[in-house]
């Protein structure tokens, strides 16, 4: 069975202007559609990858897999409990405990005035258990040192940082963890340490990623299938070979012929269309046609389906 | 001194700190020549960014320029103060930065910022600093130009916001332009689009660009030659090619190898060990021996010799089979 | 400063004391190069030590009537007076009491006043500025709109008000016992904005930060995340203003007790004290007025540079 089962979801932002501006400038509310319509599954003990650029919702789809936000409409459901809805509050516990996060900036995750040990017990503590050398054991298993528990944040580099923030979502002994950019501030003979070391503990402690990532690289070599976002939605979904090997959503393909390559030295890459539009009007139909070389009629007034091609799923009219 | 365009020699920035001096550029040559892209490539702490505000006079005090020359076009202007530098800065360096809000003035149309920068450095009317504004819009690629050069910063994206900024460095016709990070704020469609731009202007116009970066997929797009830096040393110069596909420096070549891409396939990525040493605490010989693989003893004993011969500054440079 | 391997070697102390974390941290090394910084802390100290040991250090205790003589009135400073011989440091007042020890008696009532009032200030402040900031929608609306209504009237006007409402209340006899409670809460009425406004400006930019989202993201309560994560991150400024306000409030107590409406003559304040002195100016008697004028102006000064040095330390972009 799927750890992660996520089926329409969608989240709707209010970003209207206050209610004097309104009547004042004479306008409506204003709404910003940051997820729309996603469906995924993640089985267990695998990493799915989510791509995408800025203001494609990858990062409010981490939120709202870990319950820091409350989908607008479809559900999350981990291990067939859905947070949102739940009743039980022991299970919503259980559940809880088995979700951890990992965010981006390693700077802004770790309480300043925190000792590292309690930041690092703290999801033990806070639901009353036991967390005696639980920090130091973690730490090491991160690659620390046990006497770094009794230090302050600010006296780690940002690698160090991001093992601790690691180390933290270790201690509740999780099933998931949600990471969220979780290299993109670090520097790039650090980010394969961590990446490294993230790959190690899966295998160790049997876990699941979802990992959000603006960058493809990263994404190619952790997951275990790929789904790519634009504008909030699912555009297609495949594993890492088949999506580098044999794309099939022409967004998809705009944006591997965009990545940097290292061996593209004075390379004329073919340049991609225009800019992400405002995700408060996006385009009518398939929000990418208009940056799209190849749409028709169709692209410009039907959005899409999620569709079977393959082992690919992709939402594309065109695609083949 | 040559032809370069810019020219660094054994550049040396210091900050004095309550526990002593240290040293975020120590000792770092370089040259760039007219219409060549010159990436400066290195991580967080590298001095990388420190070697560009010494050159621009941005150094933000206590630090200063502690030994070395900067000549530009065969002026030397590294102790310009003042009045002086400002006007070089204006007229013959244009910069462009990671954050485009940074450097436009959000209170001025962008229209008003590209004439006033004109009309500031180059002998011409307004109405043809008007005209040559919008023709600098257009030079960018901002779609419509004539009707958005009364618009105001906030009223552009992004990508046409460092586009906006492109066409500010470049109006006063400088020589020289330092890109400090231009595209790690954009996305990965509109970084292309970036690049190329960038790429393009400098050819027709025959301007250098010195483009600071931590992504070698940029360098690898972007520059002609790269000058890769450690804890504030130059470990290595060449032809991007060459220090790219064939790296002389252990930490190129681990540097290279740690990026997933060139670990396509495999279940773990190359790892350097430990990280950049703090500038308080760099150590003695060759910066990075305590992290190299190939590391001897003369490596601890004696700093890394100068890049003059050999592009990498190692005492024992890796050679083709080595690396491959 | 150590240098930390990014592999984890093992340093050779594990955990510092607090007092050595202080000692090392900027904060002390700019404050021991700040002449400003350390002459002003001495003058503070001081100050306060000897109100607080005012009993021990005063010659006479100026409240006790058995030990004043009516006949030491008006003897000026640093001379014997013409009818009993008695020396006095800086004079007497007209009921021969000594201004020395009035000084230190009424720097305690001063301080006393003020530190409470801003303790008090500070409390309201910064729970209703936490809870305006993290709890947001219409609890922020109703505490900071109340608060910029606080804002449009002086705050001496406000501080009058209170008094002069808790006055009407209190029984006469009680009135003397009251007035330097009733003091207390009007000055810190009228001074709880500011604290609930930058308190509510920091928890707004911390509340943001991801180590807060993980302690959402565990299950931790708004309370335990308002308490034990945000608090502790939004306390520099806070300290700041508190010391700032201290000598704000030394001066609001000052000059309610100038108007007579603060501390009583039982009890006199700094304050209290200049008022009674100002009757005396003209007729010639000016070391009434003047030292504890004198008194109260260096106590002020002092806390207040005490207070923009530290706004400087604890500013980022500044330094």
């Amino acid at each position: 069975m799927a750890l992660i089962s996520v089926k329409n979801l969608t989240r709707v932002f209010d970003v209207s202007k206050p209610w004097l501006n309104r009547v004042i400038e004479r306008r409506g509310k204003a709404f910003l559609t940051a997820v729309s319509d996603v469906d995924f599954e993640v089985a267990e003990r695998t990493t799915y990858g989510l791509v995408g650029e800025s203001g494609s919702g990858k990062s409010t789809i981490g939120r709202m897999l870990v319950g820091l936000l409350t989908p607008s409409g479809g559900t999350v459901e981990i291990e067939g409990v859905n947070l949102a809805t739940e009743a039980d509050a022991k299970k919503i516990d259980v559940i809880r405990s088995d979700i951890q996060m990992i965010f981006q900036d390693p700077y802004a995750s770790l309480n300043p005035r925190w000792r590292v040990r309690d930041i690092i017990v703290e999801p033990v503590v806070a639901r009353g258990g036991d967390a005696t050398g639980l920090a130091e054991k973690l730490l090491e298993q991160v690659g620390l040192s046990a006497l770094d528990a009794g230090k302050f944040p600010h006296e780690f580099s940002g690698g160090q940082r991001q093992r601790i923030c690691i180390a933290r979502a270790l201690s509740s002994e999780p099933k998931l963890i949600v990471c969220d950019e979780p290299t993109s501030a670090l520097d790039v003979s650090v980010q394969a340490q961590v990446l490294n070391l993230m790959s190690d503990l899966k295998d160790n402690f049997g876990l699941t990623y979802v990992l959000i990532s603006h960058d493809l690289t990263v994404v190619q070599h952790m997951s275990d299938v790929i789904g790519v976002l634009y504008l909030g939605r699912l555009v297609e979904e495949a594993s890492p070979d088949r999506l580098f090997n044999n794309t099939k959503h022409p967004y998809t393909k705009m944006l591997l012929e965009a990545a940097p390559k290292m061996d593209a030295f004075g390379r004329e890459a073919e340049l991609p269309e225009g800019e992400i539009p405002d995700p408060i009007n996006p385009p009518p139909g398939c929000a990418f046609h208009p940056r799209c070389p190849i749409a028709t009629d169709i692209c410009r007034q039907e959005r899409p389906a999620m569709r079977k091609l393959d082992d690919t799923r992709v939402a594309c009219h065109l695609a083949e | 001194m040559s032809d370069a365009v810019l020219s660094i020699r054994n550049l040396s920035v210091e900050i004095p700190t309550r526990t002593g001096v240290v040293k975020p550029v120590d000792g770092v040559s370089y040259d760039i020549s007219a219409g060549e892209i010159l990436g400066v490539v290195g991580e967080s702490g590298a001095g990388k960014s420190m070697a560009g505000n010494a050159v621009i006079g941005l150094l933000s005090p206590p630090a200063h320029i502690a030994a070395g020359e900067i000549w530009l076009n065969g002026t030397r202007i590294d102790a310009l103060k003042g009045e002086a530098m400002r006007r070089l800065r204006g007229k013959q360096i244009g910069m462009v930065f990671q954050d485009p809000l940074t450097s436009l003035n959000p209170l001025l149309s962008i229209g008003d910022q590209l004439t006033e920068t004109m009309l500031t450095h180059l002998p011409i009317s307004r109405s043809e600093a008007e005209k040559r504004a919008v023709a600098a819009l257009e030079e960018v690629g901002i779609p419509g130009a004539v009707e958005r050069i009364d618009s105001y910063p906030h009223e552009f994206s992004g990508g046409m916001r460092q586009r906006v900024v492109i066409a500010l460095a470049l109006c006063a016709e400088p020589s020289l332009i330092i890109a400090d990070e231009p595209t790690t704020a954009l996305d990965v469609s509109v970084q292309a689009q970036i690049i190329a731009l960038l790429k393009r202007l400098c050819r027709d116009r025959g301007t250098a660009v010195m483009l600071i970066t931590h992504d070698m997929g940029v360098i690898a797009e972007a520059a002609d030659r790269v000058a890769v830096m450690y804890a504030g040393r130059l470990a290595e110069l060449g032809t991007v090619r060459d220090v790219l596909t064939q790296p002389q420096h252990p930490y190129t070549a681990g540097l290279m190898a740690s990026t997933p891409l060139a670990s396509a396939g495999k279940a773990r990525l190359h790892q350097i060990e430990g990280a950049m040493p703090r500038l308080d605490n760099v150590p003695e010989g060759c910066a990075f021996h305590p992290r190299c693989e190939y590391a001897q003893d003369k490596c601890r004993a004696a700093p890394a010799p100068q890049i003059s011969d050999s592009h990498a500054a190692c005492w024992f440079p890796l050679i083709a089979e080595k690396v491959s | 400063m150590t240098d930390i391997p990014e592999q984890g070697m093992a340093p050779k102390i594990a955990q510092k004391s607090r007092l050595r974390v202080f000692l090392d941290s900027d904060i002390y090394y700019t404050f021991k190069r700040s002449p400003v910084a350390v002459v002003s802390t001495i003058v503070v100290l001081i100050l306060v030590l000897s109100a607080v040991f005012a009993p021990l250090i005063a010659p006479t205790n100026p409240f006790n009537p058995a030990s004043l003589n009516l006949m030491n009135g008006f003897t000026p400073p640093m001379e014997p007076n013409a009818f009993t011989g008695d020396t006095f440091f800086l004079g007497t007042d007209d009921q021969g009491r000594d201004v020395f020890s009035t000084i230190l008696y009424g720097m305690r009532v001063s301080l006393f006043v003020g530190v409470a009032a801003v303790l008090f200030a500070m409390v309201l402040g910064i729970t209703l500025g936490l809870i305006s900031g993290y709890v947001g929608g219409w609890t922020e609306t109703i505490i900071m709109r109340t608060a910029d209504v606080q804002l449009t009237f002086p705050s001496i006007l406000v501080a009058m008000l209170i008094f002069g409402i808790a006055k009407g209340f209190t029984p006469v006899e009680y009135r003397d016992q009251m007035a330097i409670w009733v003091l207390i809460i009007a000055i810190g009425l009228s001074d709880w904005v500011q604290f609930a406004r930058v308190v509510r400006g920091a928890t707004l930019v911390e509340k943001r930060k991801e180590y807060v989202e993980a302690a959402r993201l565990i299950g931790r309560t708004p309370y335990a995340i308002m308490l034990r994560h945000i608090l502790p991150n939004v306390l520099s400024p806070v300290l700041v203003i508190a010391t700032i306000s201290l000598a704000l409030a030394i001066i609001a107590e000052a000059t309610l007790s100038f108007l007579g409406v603060g501390a009583p003559p039982t009890q006199p304040s700094l304050g209290t004290l200049i008022r009674i002195g100002q009757g005396f100016l003209f007729s010639g008697e000016w070391w009434i007025l003047l030292f504890p004028a004198v008194t109260l102006l260096t106590l002020a000064l002092s806390v207040n540079l005490l207070g923009d040095w530290l706004r400087d330390a604890l500013n980022p972009r500044l330094r």
